[in-house]
């Protein structure tokens, strides 16, 4: 036989070896699977807690979509216990699914302030973090930018930086302000902010502020735990030296919050032991980690923010209920097209 | 009409594993098919009225200057590295094919970091000229979609580089020596003989760029350059419509179909076999002086900008980023990796030639259909194709575990959900049009005269194939090969979704940080992914590249 086939036959071999090799890595005794939206070198750290303390192993997909398609489709065999988002738009998805079940847990409602979590128990958030508008130090004048409302005025012609309308922060922001002034209003407000775009909508929000420090914009829009991000790296920190981090609407409503969260599954096969994982997320440990490494709020109220992050000062958060937020987010995205405001 | 034609008893087999192979590489876009009939609402009033003609005018742009910029890179080093012997000759032939194994968004964001205004080249020219600030001078800007075009050509066009060189390296002299004899001149040899001969590879070469193209996201995203795949994303994960995003999807698909058909139609009454022991291949022209020199530029520009550039800063951000970027389980993810895209890579090329043999052995629409059909996965966005193989799997899955509890009181689980398998499965939908393109074009050029030698000798279709036809189309089948195991390392949207648990990649590792826009941080794994890419080009490039074959 000629070479080639030898080749193949012996290609076949091996290749239904692997095959065998990961098929039986499966099943452990003590373990909870996650699907997470968020890159786990966020979280892992925590999860090695857990696991240290509780012998519970934590199994992990990271994906940024489609998982929750996933969930779904896999139906009552799922293997995932829990589902992490960063987003309340993605945390509505899957109680939309009808993937998820309640949980009531005397731990959760006693960690978690009744706004941050779902009053039926199907989602809970963990962390929050503030829409924030970056100031330039050097160009703007603090008391003109106030407000969201702000951004629209001609005063700032040419000089905002922001990423993708469509990116899931800035539709969080846009469905508050459909919920606070309206669709026609909101259409407006985005109108005016376009035709105040320094440049069309591009690279996340540190790349703004980055703009900012290079004098291509003199505001950006960006959640809070960047700018502690930028100060602890030695090449952004020239970045973030070059802003102050503002709080916007402190006059009225306040400044627009999202969060990060999570929610068991229907399926969950190893339910008690994400339950355990969901309350130790919420206990002082794990929330002390979520505020010392990546500067956002912990959703508990007996924990502190971060040194850093507390020296940015105090705010008042928007009220307005997550779950409208997360109804007006499609709304949003069209208006975003509507406008063209990514072109 | 499509089912009325004759099948010879011992064509039987051929077809039938055909038929099989094409039904199983096209559930999951049967899978798209189906959750395009279910949308949430009517996605396409709103598009219409907004951002859909922006869109696809980008996409049209994207389209048509990274074909015709990957035509000119690609089958002008091809020709180059066929033809001429020139300094340096020897490595440019599979250095050329170095910038396939950089993934275009890495490529993209590599650039970004060098150009951009805080890059170090703007730094370096301000600092030169006493410019202080971005007034003071004009730099083009690398977001952009001269930018994207420029990107994706340079790591697209070894596709087109490698079907090329491979279809003119089977040229015989003998064809060189009448055409010269004829009076032609070696520029009118290039666009009269050879260049209608390499034409199929080419096409095969082209469509596998524009897939690339009208599917990418990443890097036209972190361009801010808007496609149809903005719309796409934006109308599922934005607008909850999965089934919109499906129908958009399937446009996609639709014109990719047309380009193909359009192509095949305008080249339908063309047959081109090449009679084999008649004569040398053609012997290298050598060139010396300025010639040389020029020659040597042509293929150096693209390996240069294509591979040099990036491996050079990655390695620097690598090497600065060490600490914070190694972990021990790169051996693990590495090895990942590469047992996916081997084992891909090997089922592909079985595949591919069951098919394009089948296709040869009865010329009919049925058989031609299975093969276009299984060719489709490569124009599906990997996002919208992962949905369409977790949908029949877990169906499946959850079919036989519903089956078990009821007959035996035991849950099965999920088989195939989740499972390496379930990844494999996705590259083989995927890259088949990749191997079956290659060993078409390299099958097509084989005269029949072969076939009916071998079969008036005594031998059976499946001998003929082994004895007769596989050494001959050795050097293309190993060209797809390769190109699918390439492919199947950069691959990251069909291996996030559908991986199993704490189950990484070099690819997905390349992704966590790259996804936060942390280049520095993920420049290792994307140096890693460079590096296990170059061995099998290496290799593989000896055996593609021997010229004469008996």
């Amino acid at each position: 036989m000629p070479k080639i086939s030898i080749a193949l036959i012996k290609y076949s071999f091996s290749l239904t070896l692997i095959l065998t090799i990961f098929f039986s890595s499966h099943a452990q005794a003590k373990e909870v699977n996650v699907y997470s939206y968020r890159q786990p070198f966020l979280v892992q750290p925590i999860f090695d807690e857990f696991t240290k303390k509780t012998n519970i192993k934590v199994n992990v997909v990271f994906a940024k979509k489609g998982l929750s398609e996933r969930l779904a489709r896999e139906g009552k065999n799922s293997p995932a216990d829990l589902v992490f988002t960063v987003d309340i738009g993605r945390l509505s998805d899957v109680v939309n699914k009808d993937v998820v079940q309640s949980v009531t847990s005397e731990v959760l409602s006693n960690n978690i302030p009744a706004q941050y979590r779902d009053p039926e128990g199907k989602w809970f958030g963990l962390t929050t973090r503030t829409r924030s508008i970056y100031v330039s130090k050097d160009r703007a004048n603090l008391s003109k930018i106030q407000s969201y409302e702000d951004l629209a005025n001609a005063d700032w012609k040419g000089k905002i930086c922001t990423r993708s309308g469509k990116h899931p922060y800035n539709l969080g922001l846009i469905a508050s302000m459909i919920s606070h002034h309206g669709e026609a209003k909101t259409v407006e407000w985005l109108k005016g902010v376009k035709s105040n775009l320094a440049r069309k909508p591009q690279g996340n929000d540190r790349a703004q502020v980055k703009a900012i420090k290079e004098g291509v914009c003199d505001l950006s829009l960006g959640n809070n735990y960047y700018y502690g991000k930028m100060i602890n790296d030695k090449e952004q920190f020239e970045w973030a030296n070059a802003v102050h981090l503002t709080f916007p609407n402190q006059n009225n409503r306040g400044t627009h919050v999202n969060i990060s969260g999570m929610a068991l599954t229907k399926s969950a096969p190893n339910k008690e032991n994400a339950i355990k994982l969901m309350e130790f997320l919420t206990e002082e440990f794990a929330q002390n980690m979520y505020a010392e490494q990546n500067y956002e709020y912990p959703v508990n109220p007996k924990v502190a923010p971060s040194k850093l992050v507390q020296s940015w000062g105090t705010f008042k958060a928007d009220s307005l209920a997550l779950k409208d937020i997360a109804k007006n987010r499609k709304l949003a995205a069209k208006l975003v097209d509507q406008v063209a405001f990514d072109e | 009409m499509l089912l009325n034609f004759k099948l010879q008893a011992d064509q039987r087999p051929w077809f039938l594993s055909s038929l099989a192979i094409a039904a199983c590489i096209s559930l999951p876009i049967f899978a798209v098919f189906y959750l395009a009939l279910f949308p949430d609402e009517n996605a396409w009033p709103h598009l219409f009225n907004t951002v859909l003609p922006s869109y696809l005018k980008n996409t049209i742009i994207l389209m048509l200057g990274v074909g015709s910029l990957t035509l000119i890179i690609g089958i002008g080093t091809a020709w180059l590295i066929a033809m001429y012997d020139f300094p340096g000759k020897k490595y440019f032939s599979w250095a050329l094919l170095l910038p396939f194994s950089v993934p275009a968004y890495v490529i993209a964001y590599t650039y970004t970091d060098f150009l951009e205004y805080a890059g170090p080249v703007q730094n370096a020219l301000r600092a030169l000229f006493g410019w202080s600030s971005a007034q003071d001078y004009w730099f083009p800007e690398i977001r952009s979609m001269g930018g994207a075009i420029m990107m994706m050509s340079l790591v697209l066009y070894p596709y087109i580089y490698m079907l090329a060189r491979a279809a003119f390296l089977e040229q015989s002299v003998s064809l060189y020596r009448i055409s010269r004899s004829l009076g032609a001149g070696p520029i009118q040899f290039f666009f009269r003989v050879s260049l209608p001969i390499a034409r199929p590879a080419i096409a095969v070469g082209l469509s596998l760029v524009l897939m690339e193209t009208l599917n990418d996201f990443g890097t036209v995203d972190y361009f801010a350059v808007r496609t149809l795949t903005a719309g796409l994303y934006d109308t599922w994960l934005n607008m909850g419509n999965i089934g919109g995003a499906a129908q958009i999807a399937l446009l996609m698909v639709a014109v990719v179909v047309i380009l193909i058909s359009l192509e095949r139609y305008s080249r339908r009454k063309q047959k081109q076999f090449h009679p084999r022991g008649q004569g040398d291949p053609i012997k290298s022209v050598k060139l010396s002086g300025l010639k040389a020199v020029i020659a040597f530029l042509c293929a150096f520009i693209p390996v240069l900008f294509g591979f040099i550039v990036p491996f050079t800063l990655l390695s620097f951000y690598a090497v600065q980023y060490f600490d914070t970027s190694w972990t021990d389980s790169f051996f693990t993810y590495a090895l990942n990796s590469f047992s996916l895209a081997a084992a891909a890579s090997v089922i592909t090329l079985l595949l591919g030639i069951v098919l394009a043999y089948t296709n040869r052995l009865n010329k009919n629409k049925a058989t031609q259909f299975l093969v276009n059909f299984s060719s489709l996965g490569y124009a599906v966005p990997g996002t919208v194709l992962a949905i369409g193989i977790i949908i029949p799997f877990a169906a499946f899955d959850n079919l036989v575990d519903g089956a078990m509890r009821e007959y035996f009181q035991f849950s099965s689980g999920l088989i195939l959900s989740g499972t390496a398998f379930a990844i494999i499965f996705s590259y083989s939908v995927r890259f088949l049009a990749v191997s079956s393109g290659a060993i078409e074009s390299s099958l097509g050029k084989v005269t029949p005269n072969m076939d009916m030698a071998s079969r008036s000798l005594g031998y059976s279709h499946f001998q003929t194939l082994i004895k007769v036809h596989l050494p001959i189309i050795k050097r293309g089948a190993l060209t797809g090969m390769l190109v699918v195991f390439v492919d199947c390392l950069k691959e990251l949207p069909a291996t996030l979704i559908l991986r199993p648990f704490n189950f990484e990649t070099l690819a997905t590792q390349v992704y966590q940080f790259a996804s936060d826009e942390l280049l520095e941080q993920s420049a290792l794994s994307a140096l890693v992914i460079v590096i296990v890419g170059i061995v099998p080009v290496m290799l593989l490039d000896k055996s593609i590249n021997k010229k004469g074959i008996n």
